[in-house]
């Protein structure tokens, strides 16, 4: 297909996925962002969010932070903390929500860490939900 | 000439080093796969790392104002040399080549009249080295305790160097580190991270691209490279661990077949005396018989 470009996602322990890719949607550290087929070369932030990742069918992989680049048609997702949504279970994701409403209320976080947690707390309760 | 009993005893102790090397070699197998699969596992994550920054280089025109880590501090006076090594022994030559390569270095280094500061993790790093560079070490780690290596503990080493870096302690920073080829062959090498060392082999091959940030190019690089130090850190680490199960399993398995050996040449030798003891006893008889 034509419209395709492939996608990974590598974390330092290993590499969780690589695939095609008709349409990903990754949570840029300065907004959602959109990426189809020879967008131009680009390197970003993450901020915590979903990565969507749309073929046949979808793909949804939570993270916290990292980066991307994209170059020649090749979406590249550097992350220590991508994990797919299907995999990711309840416990952890309130355990997780607690750590980030306690960091929330830390008086010694600094406004670009609360920032970066208060989208992490409405990643997880919008998965929760 | 040993006595039998001596010869016996001698046999005894050789089949029983043999047997310890012999688990500690099954041991090593054991771990060897599982070190040798997350170093695998890790590699892309490094590589890619290191292939973004090096594209960011490329489209750098100012480099005047780009991060100090990047291009370094523009002098060569200063050098940081991290070492590493494993925490324990019994596995060959692996921690003597590291320290063999980082010695040879250091020399080098001070030859030239520059500032030497040594980090180690590991402790049997740190034993070879002291002797001679013992004034030099300025930090050493171990991680011991830690069964599996994670980005945790690279993350400890690399925020000391950068926070040593902040200081100006230094302007250059290398990394000592065995890479992992095969289960046989580890290389020891030294990785220079600290300004990053830009491949200029494939340089015409590769297009550059003239990329978009997002936010701009300094923020980027300003969270990047600390994180691609760390990354390079937790490379050398896992490679390392796969490497020294590997050298321990190659090294225990020479010595279970050396301990072979031995047995064999020490049971041949017992045979012998016993058969001489015989002989003897046997003429004395005869001839005493003789004599009557």
């Amino acid at each position: 297909m034509s419209d395709k470009f492939t996608v990974e996602i590598i974390t330092p322990d290993q590499s969780i996925l690589k695939s095609d890719a008709s349409e990903v949607t990754i949570p840029s550290y300065e907004g959602q962002m959109g990426i189809l087929k020879d967008h131009i070369p680009l390197i970003t932030f993450l901020r915590p969010g979903l990565i969507l990742i749309k073929d046949q069918d979808e793909n949804k992989f939570y993270v916290e932070e990292g980066t991307v680049e994209f170059s020649n048609n090749n979406l590249l997702i550097l992350t220590s903390t991508a994990k797919d949504l299907k995999n990711l279970d309840k416990s952890l994701i309130n355990n997780l929500l607690e750590q980030a409403e306690k960091k929330l209320q830390d008086s010694n976080s600094t406004d670009k860490e609360k920032y970066i947690v208060s989208y992490q707390i409405d990643t997880l309760k919008e998965i929760n939900r | 000439m040993p006595s039998l009993d001596d010869l016996k005893k001698r046999i005894k102790s050789v089949k029983s080093t043999q047997k310890i090397t012999k688990a500690m070699k099954m041991v090593a197998a054991a771990k060897l796969r599982k070190a040798q699969e997350s170093a695998e596992k890790g590699r892309p994550y490094s590589q890619k790392m290191q292939n973004i920054i090096l594209n960011l280089t490329k489209s750098i025109n100012d480099p005047q104002n780009a991060p100090k880590l990047l291009v370094g501090t523009g002098e060569d006076k200063k050098y940081l040399c991290v070492v590493l090594t494993a925490d324990r022994g019994l596995c060959g030559g692996f921690n003597s080549n590291i320290c063999k390569l980082a010695k040879n270095n250091f020399k080098k280094i001070l030859s030239k009249g520059k500032d030497l500061k040594i980090i180690t993790v590991g402790s049997k790093g740190l034993d070879q080295i002291k002797r001679e560079y013992g004034k030099y070490v300025i930090k050493k780690f171990s991680f011991k305790e830690k069964k599996q290596i994670t980005f945790k503990e690279a993350n400890i080493v690399g925020n000391e160097i950068i926070s040593l870096f902040n200081q100006n302690e230094f302007d250059k920073c290398i990394l000592f580190y065995n890479n992992f080829k095969n289960v046989i062959t580890q290389i020891p090498q030294a990785q220079q991270i600290i300004p990053t060392e830009v491949n200029k082999t494939n340089d015409t091959e590769e297009k550059i691209f003239s990329y978009e940030f997002e936010p701009e190019e300094d923020e980027i690089l300003e969270d990047l490279l600390p994180k691609n130090i760390s990354t390079q850190i937790f490379k050398a680490l896992l490679e390392n661990a796969a490497s020294e199960q590997g050298s321990r399993m190659t090294a225990m398995d020479n010595a279970t077949r050396n301990a072979g050996d031995l047995v064999d040449k020490l049971t041949i030798n017992y045979n012998r005396s016993r058969q001489a003891s015989i002989t003897k006893e046997l003429i004395e008889i005869i001839s005493g018989a003789e004599s009557l």
